[in-house]
């Protein structure tokens, strides 16, 4: 093996903690990391309510394969590879519908919505045992699984069971699935994006509590500004290592939230609608989880690349890059099933005021993130990032730099491993 | 029916208002907007009838947050815009859709292109803009206006921090 650089280095006396800016840079970083780290990870599919009904399927793109994710006519969920298995052709070429067969427009091979081959032109020229195997079937992803409603793939197939993997991050995805006894769903629309700047910049940006006051500076103007848009609640919390390159920050802060913490901007409507929506929380997860779901925010990544943030509004994201300078963002926003039209309006209300690429915070981290990438160009001259923030500190604030620590310890790792 | 409503006086309107926007002069452009205004960019991969209540759209803005979003775009602390981008927005194939009479209000539609300008990048939004205009004391104003975009995403854009 070759001489290995060191991309993170740390000194455990002074407290610092060093990231190499090449790890931002660099081609064959960018390479290694689809080798070494996503195809060695669970990645995140999909929603489980994005195919509620038999036949319902959506395509995506994961870690540069095609998939399709299907709910067959039995019910189950399926992760199929989205090229044909006689000669190649992308098999299902919509985003989303509801069908209980694909054909395959090249030579016209039909599956059916659990992959199965069903039917070829031409069948009496094959040999009876054809398809005994399978082998001609549409390809399933090696690992699937879910949990809370989250749909996770592998590429590995010796890979670590997915509970397993989640380590601490199970509580938090049990968390969101407790918003609701209806539990949760994606609303239709997904905000589809790029940011020229390297994808593991998203990954820090997502959990960074310490950049809101100067980056968000003028959306916390506007807060201030709209009649009473803030609550008096402080900014504060902690930030935790979940395992596995797993981080979250939970902490309280003056927004509203759709569950539940009013403020004036949602009206006296919305006080009364609030009031009902946190007393059943308080009947089904008694006072303390119940205040939790309500008052505090949370940031969690799932490593690698798997960002829920539980804020002004629930939002999922995920990204990969196309080169290292490059990344492709997808966001949605999940919502308790069954919720008010009163609810579903301010949620997506607050959900746009922040979030997304035409909010009022969004367009500054896409803006922060570029702003990186372009001081990069100077990686072999200002070589090192800090994100020692808190690194002295027995619990660190949820400004601190923990989290970004935890990511990178773990990319480190799988970086490191041999494959 | 054309006696209320013609042609060449709603596109000087949005010519006016391409004008506005390119010379980043937001205050008189929120004043071609009549008090109970919106402004709406949806996602794009949502069906023509989506609504801003139950779908996620990149942008659904009523006239309070219109006057924020302008607010905020003149602040030096608006890290996207500032230094501003420079913008060209091309208006054309304007027509009158249908004229509610009642309600003295016109359905217009038009073909966009909007060139952003920054940091050695150009990128074109390109899609429709569907406006809602009627006459206020005699002054044509918008209504509401709907941003559609003809693209896979927001890609490499990454941001709709200027208005469309
Ligand atoms: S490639 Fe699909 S049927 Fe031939
Ligand atoms: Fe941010």
């Amino acid at each position: 093996m070759k001489d290995q650089k060191e991309y993170v280095k740390i000194d455990r006396d002074r407290n610092t903690f060093h990231v190499s800016r090449s790890a931002f840079v660099e081609s064959d970083v960018f390479d290694q990391e689809y080798e070494k780290v996503f195809d060695k990870c669970w990645l995140y599919l999909g929603h489980e309510s994005e195919v509620k009904k038999k036949g319902d399927f959506v395509t995506r793109t994961v870690a540069k394969r095609n998939i399709i994710l299907t709910r067959d006519t039995k019910g189950n969920l399926n992760a199929l590879l989205n090229t044909c298995p006689h000669r190649g052709a992308t098999v299902c070429r919509e985003s989303s519908g509801n069908s209980k067969n694909f054909q395959c427009f090249y030579h016209g091979w039909v599956f059916g919505c659990d992959g199965k081959l069903k039917n070829q032109p031409g069948k009496e020229s094959y040999d009876t045992e054809f398809n005994d195997d399978g082998s001609s079937d549409l390809a399933s992803v090696p690992r699937f699984d879910v949990y809370a409603g989250f749909c996770f793939i592998s590429f590995d197939p010796d890979i670590i069971p997915l509970p397993e993997y989640l380590a601490g991050a199970r509580e938090y995805l049990d968390l969101i699935a407790s918003h609701s006894e209806s539990g949760m769903g994606v609303v239709d629309g997904s905000q589809e994006y790029a940011i020229r700047a390297n994808w593991k910049l998203l990954v820090e940006n997502s959990i960074d509590g310490y950049h809101a006051v100067t980056t968000h500076a003028s959306y916390l103007d506007y807060l201030m500004n709209t009649n009473g848009g803030l609550t008096d609640v402080a900014l504060e919390g902690k930030s935790h290592d979940l395992g596995n390159g797993h981080a979250v920050l939970e902490y309280s802060a003056p927004w509203g939230r759709p569950i539940a913490q009013w403020v004036p901007l949602f009206g006296e409507e919305g006080k009364k609608e609030m009031q009902e929506i946190y007393g059943r929380l308080v009947e089904l997860h008694g006072e303390d989880i119940a205040h939790r779901i309500a008052n505090k925010n949370r940031n969690l990544l799932i490593f690698p690349n798997l960002v829920i943030n539980d804020i002004m509004a629930v939002t999922v994201r995920t990204f990969y890059p196309s080169e290292p300078g490059y990344m492709v963002v997808n966001g949605w926003a999940l919502a308790p099933n069954q919720e008010t039209e009163w609810a579903r309006k301010y949620r997506l209300y607050n959900f746009l005021e922040f979030l997304g690429p035409g909010g009022f915070a969004t367009p500054d981290d896409v803006e922060a993130l570029e702003s990186c990438q372009t001081g990069y160009r100077n990686f072999k001259l200002v070589e090192w990032n800090d994100i020692s923030k808190g690194m002295g500190l027995e619990s660190p604030s949820y400004d601190d730099e923990l989290q970004m620590r935890v990511f990178w310890s773990q990319w480190n790792n799988y970086m490191k491993a041999e494959s | 029916m054309s006696k209320e409503f013609n042609r060449n006086e709603i596109e000087d309107l949005l010519f006016l208002e391409a004008d506005l926007l390119d010379d980043w002069k937001l205050k008189e452009w929120l004043d071609l907007y009549t008090k109970d205004a919106s402004y709406y960019v949806p996602s794009t991969d949502l069906p023509k009838d989506a609504k801003a209540d139950d779908s996620l759209f990149y942008i659904a803005d009523d006239r309070l947050r219109m006057e924020e979003r302008v607010t905020r775009l003149m602040k030096k602390t608006a890290h996207s815009e500032y230094p501003r981008s420079k913008t060209r927005h091309l208006v054309s194939n304007v027509r009158i859709r249908s004229i509610d009479t009642d309600n003295d209000e016109a359905e217009v539609s038009a073909a966009v292109v909007t060139f952003r300008t920054k940091g050695g990048n150009t990128d074109p939004y390109i899609g429709s803009n569907y406006y809602r205009i009627c006459r206020e004391n005699g002054v044509l104003k918008i209504r509401e206006k709907l941003c559609r975009l003809d693209l896979d995403g927001l890609r490499p854009h990454g941001r709709v921090s200027i208005i469309l």
